[in-house]
């Protein structure tokens, strides 16, 4: 800041509600301080959060495990006992799920069999194998979020590039595996970018907006894989509704043996995140796209076309929710079933928020969202704890994200600077 | 006798800034005190306590030698303190009495408003202080000086007597400003106090019983109108000698650079906002734009950067015709743009001041190379601009938020100064700014004239017009209804033709 108070006698520009919400999760203007101290200002939110929201979600499994009741019509001390037992082991239950039991790695290593090695492992590759989807998902509503989009769509453009992938990818034969599973993923990408264009295209030409289109469109999506699956692209000899198994050809190359899933299209997410974060920081495509999501008329005055850059955005964020379509069936499912989504593209949202619209952030959400969603299984299997607890935490974590003022109270942070009562009285029209 | 109002050591803090540093302030019953200081010396932030939208840290206010707390406007009007902002807050489809009464209904029983009464007071206040206002006006078919009466009734209609005025005149014409001295002086005579927030010198000047000038959050000095000039007071507001007048020679007129013809320029909802408007700028000439905010400048100067459609008319650019065609287009022929809103339009506010030196060239050399921006030649720039155009920032990083509102504006002219241009369109280039930097601004749109740089000056500040231009066009309901050199131009003559009085034409001349 300079020496002088400087913005108590002129108003900012007007905002409405999503303008202030879509800075607030792009970090909005002015909150940059040098160095680690803007890293640490970046991240404490989001990692207060999850921390809050893992608490909570203790709290959640303590009181719904009716052990507890019964202990404490012993005593309270026992009653105690119980819930802090209760939650050890639903947690410890999440971690081995998530990342494998350090002690079965360590026998397995030492034993040198390589079948139990990988047993050891599994659980590890299978988060990262589940946190990939949410990698290309993230991008894609992150990168919407910095062309000042709202892209609640991700989960209908997964549906269509799952099902462009899964028709490339049965319907050719003869193709070698390096044309023909690029191809494929390619085409999930295509399937994702047209479900993307054409909100974008009815925002930038008439101004419709893409939260109410994007929403349209997800069940326009959901319906046309229902028809499909019953219909063109019915497996033949099938009773239920699934596509015909895609070509190996076409398939994610898996790098160990069974039963590790881990697959290729994780290695290709990693090269997507630093693509959008090159394509966005280090191009003048992303720059003029920043600029348009940051302020359309500061972009419209220095020449850009606000017109190319919302379909741009929309066009590019179907492309990456597409390529998390194509990535499931071609790298794990290997055919298109009813609802083989668990809901990817609306988590995917959370993980965006979560990620602060920055690729790196995303990628980080996205193994956290991958690691609690694969132990959340293995917690259900050794303490009984519902799955659904992770949707709770999920939810809690978002909140969290969504008002950081209820974060700052709890653990007296700091607002940034910019956002203090000064800029709030002057968005009132007091100063 | 008591003063009527005083504050004794007000000290507010912001996170890293000292807004108001021990200031001690007295009003006389009946004075009109004037605040002066720069943007961002504390005034507003000071009133801002007064009417209780801050908590001082340290300090007190005394009202009639009675110390009081504020914690809302509400509080502040029970104390008899009112306030008239910058930006007026009146609800357009109301009536004069309607917004008055709003937040004080009085009513009949059983909640039924009771205009009549109401309007009686209204109609009574105007009376007592010759406002000449109708309380069955609807306020959007008012003018804005009127609107600003409006404002001032809201406060005597609940009793105030301290009344404080946010840079009133800002949005006024000349003659509205006449008028609004007026008022104030039948205000006080009637035993109200006011105090009057501005920047403007000369208005001090005229109006004000006492000074007090403001810098950097502390009491600079006490003064009045008798003992002071307008450099006196330009020193203490800046903290060293400040060129109030700009110095430049006789322009060397070159060729016609932008000529446009019969223009016609729709605004929103489809009204006529640039009737047929024919002009030409020469290379080495200021043409000023001058008028009352609103008619027509705003969508004259976006047709001209390409921001607006055009519906009929041409605008040629040495020869070439650039009507209807993209920004872009337009800015690669060397023309120069300072929009009127720098926050809404100039800047990206939360990019850094590096990306916003080169928001509109950022896709040619060197700045990019194929798609790729190249950072270090684009901060190499920036840093050099920074130099340059002394702008005052820790580091071109920083985001252009962060700045001040003179800063901000210096960005935008290193932006547009520092490429080749053949025509600059400068849109209220100063609007807002301190003098500091009003002076700043002006030298450098005077070095570009005489660089031979065609200029296209549009400001509501007649001062500013006269002060820069070679020759002054005046604009009314979007028609520029007269031409002449600044030679000719009288600021009373200006000032009817931008009020649209017909006689204003030969007013205007010289006798």
């Amino acid at each position: 800041m300079s020496d002088e108070k400087p913005k108590a006698q002129e108003s900012p520009p007007k905002k409405d509600a999503g303008q202030i919400f879509i800075e607030e999760v792009t970090e909005g203007p002015g909150r940059q301080s040098a160095g680690w101290r803007r890293i640490l200002n970046v991240i404490a939110v989001p990692v207060l959060a999850i921390f809050t929201g893992l608490v909570l979600g203790a709290v959640v499994i303590i009181f719904t495990n009716l052990a507890l009741y019964e202990a404490l019509r012993v005593s309270i001390p026992e009653g105690l006992r119980v819930a802090w037992e209760s939650v050890v082991v639903a947690y410890g239950a999440l971690f081995t799920g998530a990342f494998g039991s350090p002690q079965e790695i360590v026998a397995a290593i030492s034993s040198g069999d390589s079948a139990a090695v990988r047993q050891a492992f599994y659980p590890f590759f299978e988060s990262l194998v589940a946190a990939t989807p949410y990698i290309f998902g993230g991008l894609s509503v992150a990168l919407g979020f910095r062309v000042g989009l709202f892209n609640i769509g991700a989960e209908g453009q997964l549906f269509m590039g799952a099902i462009f992938a899964t028709y490339v990818g049965y319907s050719i034969t003869g193709l070698p595996l390096f044309i023909h599973m690029p191809l494929a993923f390619l085409a999930g990408a295509v399937g994702g970018a047209l479900w993307g264009f054409i909100p974008g295209f009815l925002k930038a030409k008439t101004g419709a907006h893409e939260v109410i289109n994007t929403i349209m469109m997800n069940y326009i999506a959901f319906r046309l894989s229902d028809w499909l699956l019953n219909g063109p692209m019915k497996r033949p000899e099938s009773f239920n509704p699934v596509s015909p198994m895609i070509e190996a050809t076409a398939r994610l190359p898996r790098f160990f043996g069974e039963p590790i899933r881990f697959h290729f299209g994780f290695i290709i997410a990693l090269f997507v995140t630093w693509l959008v974060y090159w394509f966005l920081w280090k191009t003048k495509w992303g720059f003029s796209l920043r600029m348009v999501g940051s302020n359309p008329r500061a972009a419209r005055y220095a020449g850009a076309s606000v017109f190319i850059g919302i379909i741009m955005g929309m066009t590019l964020a179907g492309a990456l929710a597409g390529m998390a379509g194509g990535n499931e069936v071609l790298g794990v499912n290997y055919n298109l079933a009813m609802a083989f989504s668990s809901g990817y593209g609306f988590d995917s949202i959370a993980i965006a928020l979560l990620g602060k619209s920055h690729p790196l952030g995303v990628l980080l959400s996205a193994l956290l969202f991958g690691a609690l969603r694969n132990g959340a299984t293995n917690m259900q299997l050794k303490a009984g704890i519902p799955i659904d607890i992770i949707s709770i935490i999920q939810a809690l974590i978002l909140v969290f994200i969504a008002a950081p003022a209820i974060i700052r109270t709890i653990y007296r942070l700091r607002a940034p600077a910019e956002g203090d009562e000064g800029a709030l009285l002057t968005s009132w029209g007091g100063g | 006798m008591t003063p009527v109002l005083e504050l004794k050591g007000i000290t507010k803090r912001f996170p890293g800034v000292l807004a108001n540093d021990h200031i001690d302030l007295t009003l006389e019953q009946g004075e009109i005190l004037a605040l002066l200081g720069e943007n961002g010396a504390g005034k507003t932030t000071l009133m801002n306590i007064l009417y209780g939208l801050y908590q001082q840290d340290e300090g007190e206010i005394f009202v009639k030698g009675k110390p009081i707390t504020v914690h809302s406007p509400t509080d502040a009007i029970r104390e008899g303190v009112g306030m008239v902002h910058q930006h007026f807050m009146l609800v357009p489809v109301f009536t004069v009495t309607e917004n008055v009464m709003l937040g004080e209904e009085d009513t009949r029983g059983a909640g039924i408003l009771d205009r009549k009464v109401a309007a009686e007071k209204v109609r009574q206040i105007s009376e007592q202080y010759n406002l000449q206002v109708d309380p069955d006006a609807y306020v959007e078919n008012l003018p804005v000086g009127v609107q600003q009466r409006v404002e001032i009734i809201k406060l005597l209609y609940r009793d105030a007597d301290i009344l404080i005025l946010d840079e009133p005149s800002a949005v006024l014409t000349p003659q509205e400003v006449t008028e609004l001295f007026n008022i104030m002086h039948s205000l006080v005579e009637q035993g109200k106090s006011i105090i009057f927030i501005t920047h403007k010198l000369k208005e001090v000047l005229e109006i004000a019983d006492k000074i007090t000038v403001i810098r950097r959050g502390k009491v600079i000095g006490t003064t009045t109108p008798a003992d002071a000039d307008q450099n006196v007071l330009a020193q203490m507001m800046v903290g060293r000698e400040v060129q109030l007048e700009v110095e430049k020679e006789l322009p060397e007129i070159g060729e016609v650079v932008l000529e446009v013809k019969d223009l016609l320029v729709e605004g929103h909802h489809h009204y006529v906002a640039v009737d047929g408007v024919s002009f030409s700028v020469h290379a080495g000439e200021v043409l000023g734009i001058a008028g009352v905010q609103g008619n027509g400048q705003t969508e004259l100067v976006e047709a001209l950067t390409g921001l607006r459609h055009i519906e009929s008319g041409q605008i040629l650019i040495d020869g070439k015709d650039i009507a209807n065609e993209t920004p872009r287009h337009i800015t690669e022929q060397k023309v120069a743009h300072v929009p009127e809103d720098r926050q809404r339009d100039g800047l990206v506010l939360a990019f850094s001041i590096a990306d916003n030196l080169m928001l509109n060239t950022y896709y040619l050399p060197p700045f990019s190379k194929g798609a790729v921006l190249q950072e270090n030649v684009i901060l190499e720039s920036a840093n050099r601009l920074v130099k340059e155009f002394d702008i005052r920032t820790p580091s071109a990083r920083t985001p252009a938020s962060s700045l001040s509102g003179g800063n901000q504006q210096k960005v935008i002219v290193a932006r547009e100064f520092s490429r080749p241009i053949q025509l600059l369109i400068a849109s209220q280039p100063t609007r807002g700014l301190d003098v500091g930097s009003i002076e700043y601004i002006h030298g450098r749109l005077i070095q570009k004239r005489d660089e031979g740089c065609a200029i296209l000056l549009v400001s509501t500040e007649l001062d500013e017009i006269m002060g820069l231009s070679d020759r002054i066009a005046v604009m009314y309901r979007g028609e520029i209804v007269e031409t002449l050199s600044t030679a000719d131009a009288t600021k009373e003559g200006l000032g009817l033709l931008m009020a649209g009085v017909k006689g204003g034409v030969e007013a205007a001349q010289p006798s």
